[in-house]
């Protein structure tokens, strides 16, 4: 299990209907890529997040496949337009098997 | 007098108004405006203005101060807000032991380092006395990862409070020291502090534009190593880059060096955990 693993969001608390809002988010991960090696010549094992998600109200607004490439600490942000109150859930999939979720309300008024 | 001045940089910069980042912009962050420009402070000779190393960077750089969410810097203040909780050393104890909250520990870093008992302190010697010596835990490297997000930690309480270092009674002959360090030109390159932060800033040198070397956002975050740096870290930086030996990190040599540089900032807002380059 990767260590220091903490996913931190930034969502507006309430916005007014049909209003783009940004949203920001970062998980903090070491993104070890699976290329480097350590001290003795061994191949350090590939530790990544995989998969970043966004569900609206249990709808799938953003779905990403990371790879190795991306550098530690990933940060996503993006617009979304909210029709109605409800919850964000974001959810990254780590290699070793460990789901991170963050859940956050937007009120719609 | 002092407070007055300053109360007038906050007008003059609230007017101009601009949101974001550039040349006349104003640093706030969730509404508090930070001072990034004052009157100098008295004992300074060859400066008038004082001004934040936040004014040097560019736009990109500077927006990333204007957020705490954009700001890499709280990573790892997470990280000792983590630690604070640890218990560790012979004692059973972690900070939260002694300290409640660590919010209480707001007005420190705008009067460190200071002097105790005749010694000079920083709040790294603070942080390690805790650890040795009510902890039982062994001390922390200087500039180590821990120590480094700790400091920023605390040093984080004291965010928009104006820096007001002693530098009268006990401190003189620190002062004096450190003033003399500033002032001495070492190494192959012959040069002092003064002549890039003093005589230089807002000339480019390189691709680097020179900033008046205010300590007011330390510990930072740096964008060059992605992790959190110290002042005694940035010390040793500039005096390799002048092609001189550094001095060691936590050496009483720094820590003279550390008072006399932030008295040069007294009046400017504390800005930790800043963003620079």
């Amino acid at each position: 299990m990767a260590k220091g693993v903490k996913p931190r969001v930034k969502v507006p608390k309430s916005a007014s209907a049909g209003e783009t809002i940004t949203i920001k988010t970062l998980i903090s991960h070491k993104m070890e890529s699976g290329q480097r090696k350590d001290g003795d010549g061994n191949v350090i094992p590939r530790s990544i997040i995989n998969r970043f998600t966004a569900e609206f109200n249990g709808e799938m607004v953003i779905d990403v496949a990371l790879e190795p490439a991306i550098s530690t600490n990933p940060y996503f942000q993006f617009d979304a337009v909210v029709p109605a109150s409800g919850d964000f859930t974001f959810t990254w999939y780590d290699d070793d098997g460990s789901v991170y979720t963050e859940t956050k309300s937007v009120s719609v008024s | 007098m002092r407070t007055l001045l300053a109360s007038v940089g906050i007008a003059a910069l609230a007017l101009s108004g601009a949101a974001s980042a550039g040349e006349d912009a104003v640093l706030s962050v969730d509404g508090e405006v930070f001072v990034t420009e004052a009157a100098a402070p008295d004992h300074l000779e060859n400066v008038d203005t004082i001004y934040s190393g936040w004014v040097f960077r560019t736009d990109e750089t500077q927006e990333l101060q204007l957020d705490d969410f954009d700001n890499p810097s709280f990573i790892f203040l997470d990280q000792a807000l983590d630690t604070w909780e640890t218990v560790d050393g012979s004692e059973g104890k972690s900070c939260a032991s002694c300290h409640d909250d660590v919010e209480d520990f707001a007005g420190l870093k705008s009067t460190l380092p200071r002097v105790e008992n005749g010694e000079l302190v920083t709040l790294t010697n603070l942080v390690n006395e805790c650890r040795t010596e009510r902890m039982g835990a062994e001390a922390w490297k200087y500039s180590g990862a821990d120590m480094s997000a700790m400091t920023a930690l605390i040093a984080h309480q004291s965010r928009g409070m104006a820096m007001s270092v002693a530098i009268d009674g006990d401190a003189a002959p620190f002062f004096e020291k450190g003033k003399e360090l500033y002032y001495t030109r070492v190494g192959q390159l012959d040069m002092a502090c003064a002549n890039c932060h003093e005589d230089n800033y807002g000339n480019m040198i390189r691709a680097d534009h020179l900033s008046q070397g205010q300590t007011n956002g330390f510990p930072l975050y740096r964008l060059k190593n992605a992790k959190i740096n110290t002042t005694h870290g940035r010390f040793k930086g500039c005096m390799s880059n002048i092609r001189a030996t550094p001095f060691k990190e936590g050496s009483p040599e720094f820590k003279a060096l550390e008072l006399y540089v932030a008295s040069r900032g007294n009046g400017l807002s504390v800005e930790t955990p800043a963003v620079r380059n």
